[in-house]
């Protein structure tokens, strides 16, 4: 099961969390009140360019002071604060949501490192080796926000309705390979990528040795997370326009492939052999995002809903028509999208 | 001999009231176990290597066969066949031969490895109704594809596939030579490989003219004998493999005896008649791991870099580094070669105890080519000991990219695994190069029985992807979730890198 919802203003106009909030809670058969999140673009435009880290702690003693020495031995922590919540009588609180805005000094881990390799080091060290914190979103202006919980919970909880931005994804949990646990909650988030997901990657296997050839580690025990990584692989590291990236985890069939001009079966074809590895299978519908807008696509034949609508600046993606008419009466344009036919918004 | 005879193996016995005297028995056994004295067919039980050809061709359902049990005092340590490899020698003083893959009773690896199945929160997709992609292209991938954004927005791709093989399906059949099997199986087997739209390896033995018209699905190898090999050969094949060694047994060369060229093996092999076709252990241009990269690459210069090199290995203890110096060869696949793997002819204690199984080896080379970063780049082929489609998907889900069968193929034409190939009078006309026993093959025939095995393992793996909730052949390599070890130890599943049954996703 599972339930996504996402929307972006294509002219960059901020909207605040309030609808998006009701859009998701109407999806709760698509839930169990094991998890709900929701992430939100130009959140932070006071620190646009800090990355702004968001963590669970188990309390704030050992690992805050180890995840700190971390962070300041590769950069500097402008602000360290605990995020703002407010207690919800149905939902049980098991961390501490904390968030840093971060600078990452350039170099400091020798010439070739980006300041991503840095976040990416430092995710990996913090979810791999210090006990009792979590890093679950690095994002420049980003914030994403998600518990154990029921969609309404876990917005009054995060205070969502006060967030704005021009960029929204949001996840209803029914969590079913794994138990629901706070870090396994969506969105996931990975630098500037963001994931939501309903489904279930049988691929993930495959998917995880292959990002670990590339030096990521998997610690969230689900298989979404992968999903923010190989996009992170073929977006960002390999340069990919996200068209191909996507076609990449979502390929045509080779009878399609076999049957299109040859310029077009020459890109298909490398691309599914190169990136064999990187093919999600099994029954999914995703939406990832960066801060030039979001994409959904589903499984290659389309085992999980997706629907996409538009109003004029406004696209919308999600598991259910009446979750996006939730958010917006007026819609012009709605319909299904093909299996692993990316739909894609971008901002202007 | 003052150690006198052993106890035969098998019990033939002929129903006399059934038998009608035809003498198709006398007729199909190369190795005398019948004879007919007046009205009755008489029987030596000893000269019986209990491969059922008898028994396939009685017209009456007269013959009886069964293993003997072992008439020795039975003893769990001397068993039978240790004792008898000890007279055998006592009497020659020689390397004892045997063929047909390892005998010794150690449980196949893959028997305790289970597959996973969809339910409920994962639907299994049906094969019937959806596509299934079992397409495998084995050869060189990039590590990463580039393009570049013309200012119109159009996509350019800057980055040229090297070739590969496109295979339909990921079972290929392995390297069994012309003078090791006859010219009716490698023509039977050939037909089979290329009406499925898969490949067939030469063997070492050349490529003989009436193989032409399935070059296209063929794989040549060059091995260190170099037995046919000249420009014309390495142009006919679809893809070129060095043999540096075999699963049966590793480290050691090969020898077709003198008695089994003849004028027409002499020929595609290019040696004299009668000469004993000796390969050397070592291949004599090849002592390092940059040796071997320069025949790499001197094959490719020779085929204008438009065939796949493949290299095939034994599976041993340091297959994994082996395998990675491989890849970094320009090498476009290796193929390692498990010590279950069969062959005619191999000394015993090779057989039996050199060499590690095929399980272990793909996981481990699969694990190091992904440590060095390299494991995209190259295929891996996995050979010796698959058994069923099974085994072909549990070594994907380990890590190859496809497999060799060997054996397999052969029972399909009737080989009956009695493990005397190495005599040369194989009555199925397999191992032979007797024209009374090869006629009793006909390709023209039998190529629809490897092409129907191909077939219906691969509707299999189909299916068992399917249950895996899983449409395409990429998604199941490497894929070690999908399967659960079962009775294995704590060690040898940390190598394959599996959980145990019962533990969760
Ligand atoms: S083949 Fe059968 S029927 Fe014919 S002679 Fe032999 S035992 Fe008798
Ligand atoms: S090929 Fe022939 S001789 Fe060899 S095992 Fe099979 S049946 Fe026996």
């Amino acid at each position: 099961m599972c339930g996504i919802i996402s929307v972006i203003d294509r002219s960059g106009e901020p909207m605040d969390g309030s609808a998006i909030k009701n859009a998701l809670s109407l999806m709760n058969e698509r839930g169990n009140g094991e998890g709900a999140g929701y992430a939100v673009y130009g959140a932070y435009p006071d620190y646009a360019d800090h990355y702004a880290l968001h963590l669970f702690y188990d309390n704030l003693v050992e690992p805050k002071a180890i995840v700190e020495q971390e962070l300041e031995k590769w950069g500097t922590i402008e602000v360290s604060e605990m995020i703002p919540t407010s207690e919800q009588p149905r939902l049980r609180r098991e961390h501490i949501p904390w968030r840093y805005f971060y600078k990452p000094y350039p170099k400091s881990m020798g010439t070739a490192a980006t300041e991503e390799d840095i976040l990416i080091h430092i995710m990996n060290k913090i979810n791999t080796e210090i006990p009792g914190a979590l890093l679950f979103s690095t994002g420049k202006n980003i914030g994403i926000f998600k518990a154990s919980g029921w969609p309404e919970d876990v917005a009054e909880f995060y205070r969502i309705q006060d967030y704005e931005g021009y960029q929204w994804l949001a996840h209803n949990r029914y969590p079913t390979n794994t138990s629901g646990w706070w870090g396994g909650a969506h969105p996931f988030n990975l630098l500037d990528w963001t994931v939501v997901h309903n489904g279930e990657i049988t691929s993930y296997g495959t998917n995880r040795r292959y990002l670990e050839s590339f030096g990521y580690k998997c610690t969230m025990y689900t298989d979404t997370e992968v999903v923010a990584y190989l996009t992170d692989l073929l977006a960002r590291q390999h340069a990919l326009p996200l068209e191909l990236a996507l076609k990449a985890l979502a390929p045509p069939f080779w009878d399609d492939i076999d049957a299109m001009q040859e310029k077009e079966q020459t890109m298909n074809t490398t691309i599914r052999m190169a990136y064999g590895s990187a093919l999600m299978n099994g029954p999914f519908a995703i939406v990832v995002a960066n801060s030039d807008g979001i994409a959904g696509i589903t499984d290659r034949i389309k085992l999980r809903p997706l629907v996409a609508a538009e109003s004029g600046d406004r696209l919308y993606i999600s598991s259910e028509e009446a979750a996006i008419r939730v958010m917006d009466q007026n819609l012009e344009h709605i319909w299904m999208p093909r299996a692993g036919e990316p739909v894609i918004g971008r901002v202007r | 001999m003052p150690i006198g005879s052993t106890p035969p193996k098998f019990r033939v016995r002929i129903d006399q009231d059934q038998c009608m005297l035809c003498e198709q028995c006398i007729e199909n056994c190369p190795y005398g176990t019948f004879r007919r004295e007046g009205n009755r067919i008489l029987v030596n039980s000893r000269a019986c290597t209990g491969c059922h050809r008898c028994i396939a061709m009685c017209p009456r359902d007269a013959i009886d066969l069964e293993e003997k049990p072992v008439a020795y005092r039975s003893h769990p340590i001397w068993t039978r066949e240790a004792r008898e490899a000890i007279f055998n020698q006592a009497k020659t003083g020689k390397i004892v031969l045997a063929g047909m893959g390892n005998v010794l009773d150690v449980p196949p690896i893959f028997d305790r490895l289970l597959l996973d199945a969809c339910q409920v929160t994962n639907p299994s997709i049906d094969p019937l109704r959806e596509p299934m992609e079992l397409r495998t292209y084995i050869g060189k991938k990039p590590s990463r594809v580039e393009v570049t954004t013309k200012p119109d927005g159009d996509i350019e791709l800057l980055t040229r596939l090297a070739p590969n093989l496109r295979c339909e399906t990921p079972i290929m059949i392995g390297h069994m030579s012309y003078g090791a099997i006859s010219l009716n199986a490698q023509l039977s087997l050939a037909r089979g490989a290329a009406a499925q739209g898969t490949f067939m390896g030469t063997g070492e033995g050349g490529l003989h003219k009436r193989l032409y018209p399935y070059q296209d699905h063929m794989i040549v190898q060059v091995a260190s004998g170099r037995f046919g090999v000249d420009i014309d050969y390495l142009e006919r094949g679809a893809a070129i493999e060095i043999k540096i060694g075999q699963g049966a047994k590793p480290g050691i060369g090969g020898h077709l005896p003198g008695e089994k060229v003849d004028e027409s093996v002499s020929g595609t092999r290019m040696i004299p008649v009668s000469s004993d076709a000796i390969s050397p252990a070592p291949h004599h241009d090849i002592y390092s791991i940059e040796d071997l990269a320069q025949l790499v690459r001197g094959l490719k210069e020779a085929t204008e870099w438009k065939k796949p090199v493949f290299v095939k290995i034994a599976a041993v203890h340091n297959v994994a580094a082996i395998a990675s110096g491989i890849a970094r060869s320009s090498a476009d696949a290796v193929v390692i070669d498990g010590f279950r793997g069969g062959t005619g002819a191999a000394p015993r204690v090779f057989r039996d105890h050199v060499g590690i199984p095929i399980e272990a080896a793909v996981a481990a080379v699969d694990e190091k080519l992904r440590k060095h970063g390299v494991r995209n780049e190259v295929s891996v082929i996995a050979s010796g000991g698959i058994r069923d489609s099974a085994d072909v998907t549990k070594a994907i889900a380990l890590g190859a990219d496809a497999v060799y069968i060997g054996t397999a193929a052969l029972i399909s034409l009737g080989c009956r695994v009695c493990g005397n190939c190495y005599r040369g009078l194989c009555p199925w006309g397999i191992a032979t190069q007797r024209p009374d026993l090869t006629a009793r093959l006909d390709p023209d025939i039998m190529w629809e029985n490897v092409s129907n095995l191909i077939n219906g393992w691969t509707l299999e793996i189909a299916e068992l992807m399917g249950a895996a909730g899983i449409n395409s052949i990429e998604s199941l390599r490497g894929n070690r979730d999908r399967l659960r070890g079962y009775m294995l130890d704590e060690n040898l599943m940390n190598v394959l890198d599996v959980k145990t049954v019962g533990a969760g996703a």
